[in-house]
C-alpha cells in the first residue's frame, strides 16, 4: 500500500463475519477478508428466488458474505479450474433481489462495485443488519485474484456460463475493500456524492443551456441516478 | 506475404499485453495525478491500482476481473499481401479471441442480447469487431486489439452550430457527472470526444479518440487541441476523484477527433476509456517479424486527411498549421 493508505483504517475480517464484526465496521476503513465468499448476480438470483431452485453445495453454511461478481475464469481439461482476476460488477441493478436475499440466505455482507443508494440502505440493509463493502479503483482485479487461494465449488457452471455462475471462492488476505456503508446505512458514496453536489450549480454557471432540450426522467444534476 | 500464422500468434500475444500490461502512457498519467491528488481516499484508490498493476504483470494475471469486450483494429498497408486474404485474417483473429479467453484466462463477457446465451470465449455474431484503415506506401499491417469495457461512460448527443463550445461543455459534463459519481466509469480516465461526421461516425470517431490515442497526444489542428486542453481542466474541477470520491482526478488525457458533419449540426460523443486502458499493438512485417507496442498509432495524417488526393507530404504540412 502506499502512503496516502496510511491515512485510512484498516481491518481484517474473517468469515463468516460476526455480528460483532460487523457493528464495528466505519465508513472509509479499508478491510481485508479471510475464509470465503460466493458469487451471485441476476443468473443467480433468479435461479434462487424465482424458479426456487437450489443449488449443489449450500453456500449458506460456508459465508455469509455475496460477491457482486463475475471471475476471469478457464475450466481446465481436468475440471479443475483457473481464476484470473476477478472484480465487481455494478450492484444498484440488483436492489430489486435483495430483500428476500437477505431473509432467505442470512447474507450479510454485499462485496460490489458503486454502492446502492441511501434508500436503498435504509429499507433493504439496515433491517437485515447488513453492510456493503466496495472494491476498490475500480478494479483492482489482480490484486483481488491472489486473494483467492480455491475454488470450493461451483454451481449451475453450464447453464449459467463462467460470468453468471455461482463461484464458492476460498481467500486469503482478500482486498483491498472499502467499507461503504455501516449497520446503520452511513455511506461513503452518499457523503461524497453531496459535496460533489454542492459544487454542479457553479460548474455549468454561464453554459447557456442546448437549443434542443432531450426528454428525461431528470435534468437536475444533484439527483441520484442509480 | 504476412503468414496466417504469425497473425494468430501476434493477436494471442497483444490479447494477453492488454489484458495484463498497462500501457507505460497511461501508468506515467495517474502517477502524476497522484501528486496533485488533494482527495486521500482518491489519491488512496490510485495507490491501489498501482499496485494492482505491478502484481498483474508479476502474475501474468489480468489487471482487472471485467476483461471488457475484445475487439481489433487492422491498419493494412496498401501493399500488404496476407496469407488467405481477410477471411483468414479474420479467422485467426476469432482464433486468437477463443483460445486467449481460455488460456489467459478472460471473463466470457459476450453474450447474445436476448437469450443470453454465452459461447464461454467472447466470440459470436458481429464479436469481436474487427474494424479497418489503410496507410499508403506500406506492405506491413497493424494489429490492435482494445479490451474496453462495455456499461458505463459513454453517450451521444445532437448539439447545433449555435450552442457552441458551452453546448459542448455542458453535455461533456454531463456525462462526467453521470457516469462520475460512485465511480460508474472507473475514473481518470481518458475521455475520448467524437465531434462531426455522421452520427455513427461520431460514435466510432470517440470511442477510437479514447482507446487508440495515448495519454498526452494532441490533435494536429490547433483549435481541436486547444478544446482538448481546456476540457481536460474542466473535467477535472467537478470534485470528483477516483471512485466518485471527493478529488480532482477524473480525466487523465482528453483526445478529440472530428469529422466533416452535416451544416447544420455539431453531434457529440464521449466515451471515458478506464483504470484498465487495454490497448496492444503489433506490427507484422512481410519479413515475418513482428514488433509489439502499445500506441496504436491509429490516426495517421493519411486518417485524418482534408484533401480530395492524397499527397504524403503537402497532407502532413497542411496538418500542422
Amino acid at each position: 500500500m502506499g502512503e496516502r493508505a496510511s491515512k485510512l483504517k484498516t481491518v481484517r475480517l474473517k468469515t463468516p463475519i460476526s455480528d460483532e464484526d460487523l457493528k464495528s465496521l466505519e465508513i472509509g476503513s479499508v478491510a481485508f477478508l479471510d475464509g470465503m465468499l460466493y458469487t451471485a448476480r441476476e443468473g443467480v438470483y433468479e435461479k434462487i428466488l424465482n424458479k426456487g431452485e437450489t443449488p449443489d453445495v449450500d453456500f449458506t453454511r460456508l459465508t455469509n458474505v455475496n460477491f457482486h461478481c463475475a471471475p476471469a475464469a478457464s475450466q481446465n481439461d481436468d475440471g479443475s479450474y483457473n481464476i484470473g482476476a476477478v472484480t465487481a460488477t455494478a450492484s444498484f441493478r440488483f436492489a430489486k433481489y435483495l430483500d428476500r436475499w437477505f431473509s432467505e440466505t442470512g447474507t450479510k455482507v454485499i462485496i460490489g462495485k458503486g454502492g446502492m443508494s441511501q434508500a436503498h440502505y435504509n429499507e433493504l440493509y439496515v433491517p437485515h443488519g447488513a453492510v456493503y463493502l466496495t472494491t476498490v479503483g475500480y478494479g483492482t482485479g489482480a490484486l483481488l485474484g491472489r486473494g483467492i487461494v480455491d475454488v470450493e465449488a461451483v454451481n449451475w457452471l453450464d447453464e449459467l456460463g463462467i460470468a453468471q455462475a455461482m463461484w464458492i471462492l476460498k481467500l486469503e488476505n482478500f482486498g483491498p475493500l472499502l467499507v461503504e456503508s455501516d449497520i446503520h446505512g452511513n455511506s461513503l458514496f452518499e457523503r461524497n456524492n453531496k459535496e460533489v453536489n454542492e459544487r454542479v450549480e457553479g460548474l455549468y454557471e454561464g453554459l447557456k443551456p442546448p437549443a434542443l432540450a432531450r426528454y428525461g426522467e431528470t435534468r437536475n444534476k444533484t439527483d441520484e441516478l442509480i | 506475404m504476412i503468414k496466417s500464422e504469425t497473425i494468430e500468434m501476434a493477436a494471442n500475444e497483444i490479447m494477453a499485453r492488454a489484458a495484463i500490461d498497462i500501457p507505460e502512457d497511461y501508468k506515467s498519467g495517474i502517477k502524476g495525478m497522484i501528486d496533485m491528488e488533494k482527495g486521500d481516499l482518491s489519491a488512496f484508490v490510485l495507490e491501489a491500482m498501482l499496485e494492482n498493476w505491478e502484481v498483474a504483470t508479476e502474475d501474468r494475471r489480468p489487471m482487472c476481473g471485467d476483461t471488457g469486450v475484445p475487439r481489433y483494429y487492422i491498419k493494412t498497408g496498401n501493399e500488404a499481401q496476407i496469407e488467405g486474404g481477410f477471411i483468414e485474417l479474420e479467422h485467426r483473429l476469432r482464433r486468437a479471441t477463443a483460445q486467449a479467453t481460455h488460456d489467459i484466462p478472460l471473463r466470457p463477457n459476450r453474450v447474445h442480447p436476448l437469450t443470453r446465451q454465452d459461447n464461454n470465449n467472447n466470440v459470436g455474431m458481429n464479436a469481436p469487431e474487427i474494424e479497418y484503415s489503410f496507410e499508403p506506401d506500406t506492405d506491413w499491417i497493424d494489429i490492435t486489439t482494445v479490451h474496453k469495457g462495455g456499461l458505463f461512460g459513454t453517450d451521444y448527443r445532437m448539439l447545433f452550430p449555435g450552442d457552441g463550445i458551452d453546448g459542448i461543455k455542458r453535455f461533456f459534463l454531463d456525462v462526467l457527472l453521470a457516469f462520475g459519481k460512485r465511480g460508474l466509469a472507473c475514473q481518470p480516465a481518458i475521455v475520448g470526444i467524437g465531434l462531426g461526421g455522421s452520427k455513427d461516425t461520431c460514435m466510432m470517431l470517440g470511442k477510437q479518440a479514447a482507446c487508440l490515442r495515448t495519454v498526452g497526444s494532441r490533435h494536429p489542428q490547433a483549435e481541436v487541441a486547444k478544446l482538448e486542453d481546456e476540457l481536460k481542466e474542466l473535467g477535472n474541477t467537478t470534485g470528483l476523484g477516483a471512485m466518485g470520491f471527493n478529488g480532482n482526478s477524473t480525466v487523465v488525457g482528453c483526445n478529440i477527433e472530428v469529422g466533416y458533419t452535416h451544416t447544420g449540426g455539431m453531434p457529440m460523443s464521449v466515451h471515458c476509456f478506464c483504470l484498465s486502458s487495454r490497448r496492444a499493438t503489433a506490427r507484422l512485417y512481410s519479413d515475418g517479424s513482428v514488433d509489439y507496442r502499445t500506441d496504436p498509432e491509429w490516426f495517421t495524417p493519411y486518417m485524418r486527411r482534408n484533401t480530395v488526393g492524397w499527397d504524403g507530404n503537402a497532407a502532413l504540412a497542411g496538418a500542422a498549421e
